[in-house]
């Protein structure tokens, strides 16, 4: 019954093949498997959104997807916005708005911004808020991410 | 969470065979935003995930002036509300789409999926059945079509049988003078679960002066979502306005058999029924007359 699957797929840019049992939550393998901690395991069903990754470009929960199901997909995590050592605008503009303090669901609200910066470059505050609203935080009160999130859009 | 064996099924043919060959002992994958929280907390058993999203048909989103509107039913909803033909004629559909959960809820979570958990209150039950949509069930060898408000038959209950899928949902072209809406009642802005959902659709004149059809259905006041026909036509003929639409939510009001849970009192719901319906029906009326 203990069977292990290989799955290939593209990790932030990167053909990556993993062994995983079909019970492996993407999030399971991204930290488990293939060792990127930057997704986190909050509530585990769906509800909080620090395990937010981009799937083919679409913004999802991956302690909803499953291992197998990443076959032939895209998968970006937080590992792959900066790129050479640079940080992605979303990345220094949450820094510049200290829009963190615990840090755990901060890599949720980024591919979550990211998500809504390709969708819509521009967006009002309400926009934010609304796109925003799956992800939980209980440190900043959302105020200084909004704000990094409109700042970087502005910035772009 | 439990072991299971995962398969992709090929065609609507391989997954309805697998699900017949494991009777009950097998879950068909959409969207997984729910089957996969309860088999992680072991409110469901299963010994095969049978995921449905490679299959043409099931994943296909396609609309067609003469046959309509024919949504696969693991099409996500993001594909849904993002689609410009879809947000201009199915309006109603679109405003439940829009509201299931967060974003990246909608971003894998499903119409069909919502409709196959049978929840009392899912959202987009109520605007699929004032758009008129059928059910398309698949079986080995043949197929049954099932008017969506006839789907569901208690909490988490369906008409599904052994061996039996669904495999896509069928929306009807709307008309010239077509308007729909679906509204709910949340105690906040966003990801919350309808305390009552109502959705509404008419269908106006060639002088978009009087009513020729309509639709009401209500969420999260009954065991299942609740198609009330009778509130609908008694709109028949009659003029837009006020006086007309509290003549149909007295109807509904009526026919609502709400309950009192955490999330509001039969009370609390039976008056949000008659608020929402009179609304749902001003603003279907207002995009019918666009």
């Amino acid at each position: 019954m203990k069977s292990r699957v290989i799955v290939s797929t593209t990790i932030n840019g990167e053909p990556t093949e993993f062994l995983c049992e079909p019970r492996q939550s993407l999030l399971e393998v991204l930290r488990d498997v293939l060792g990127l901690t930057g997704a986190k395991e909050g509530c585990n069903n769906g509800n909080c959104g620090a395990c937010n990754v981009l799937m083919d470009g679409v913004l999802v929960n991956s302690c909803l997807v499953l291992g197998v199901e990443a076959e032939s997909h895209r998968i970006e995590t937080v590992e792959g916005l900066a790129v050479n050592g640079k940080l992605h605008p979303l990345q220094q503009k949450f820094l510049e708005h200290a829009a963190l303090q615990c840090g755990i669901c901060t890599p949720g609200f980024l591919l979550s911004a990211k998500a809504l910066l390709d969708h819509n470059p521009d967006p009002s505050e309400a926009e934010v808020r609304h796109w925003l609203a799956g992800n939980l935080c209980r440190c900043t009160g959302y105020d200084k991410i909004v704000r990094a999130v409109l700042d970087a859009a502005d910035s772009a | 969470m439990q072991q299971f064996r995962y398969i992709r099924a090929h065609n609507v043919e391989h997954a309805a065979t697998l699900l017949l060959q494991h009777d009950g002992r097998a879950r068909i994958l959409a969207g997984g935003t729910d089957l996969i929280v309860a088999l992680r907390e072991r409110r469901l058993e299963t010994e095969l995930v049978i995921d449905i999203k490679g299959i043409p048909e099931v994943s296909e989103l396609s609309f067609d002036p003469v046959e309509g509107l024919r949504i696969g039913s693991s099409v996500p909803c993001h594909r849904i509300y993002n689609d410009a033909t879809i947000v201009a004629k199915y309006p109603g559909l679109i405003d439940a789409a829009s509201l299931i959960g967060g974003i990246q809820i909608q971003g894998r979570a499903s119409l069909g999926g919502n409709l196959c958990n049978a929840s009392p209150a899912a959202d987009s039950i109520p605007a699929l059945i004032v758009h008129g949509a059928i059910c398309d069930i698949a079986l080995p060898q043949t197929r049954r079509r099932v008017p969506v408000e006839a789907f569901c038959t208690a909490p988490g209950k369906t008409v599904l049988e052994r061996g039996e899928f669904l495999a896509s949902l069928h929306l009807p072209p709307p008309p010239p003078g077509f308007g729909a809406a679906y509204l709910r009642f949340i105690p906040r802005n966003e990801m919350d679960i309808a305390v009552v959902g109502v959705g509404a659709s008419v269908q106006l004149d060639e002088s978009r002066q009087r009513i020729t059809a309509a639709r009401i259905a209500l969420g999260a006041v009954a065991p299942t979502p609740l198609f009330v026909q009778e509130a609908g036509d008694a709109l028949i003929g009659a003029e837009p306005g006020d006086e007309a639409f509290a003549r149909a939510a007295a109807i509904a009001q009526a026919a609502a058999r709400p309950i009192s849970d955490m999330r509001g009192t039969a009370e609390h719901r039976r008056h949000l029924v008659g608020v929402l319906t009179r609304r749902a029906l001003a603003i279907a009326v207002e995009r019918a007359r666009k």
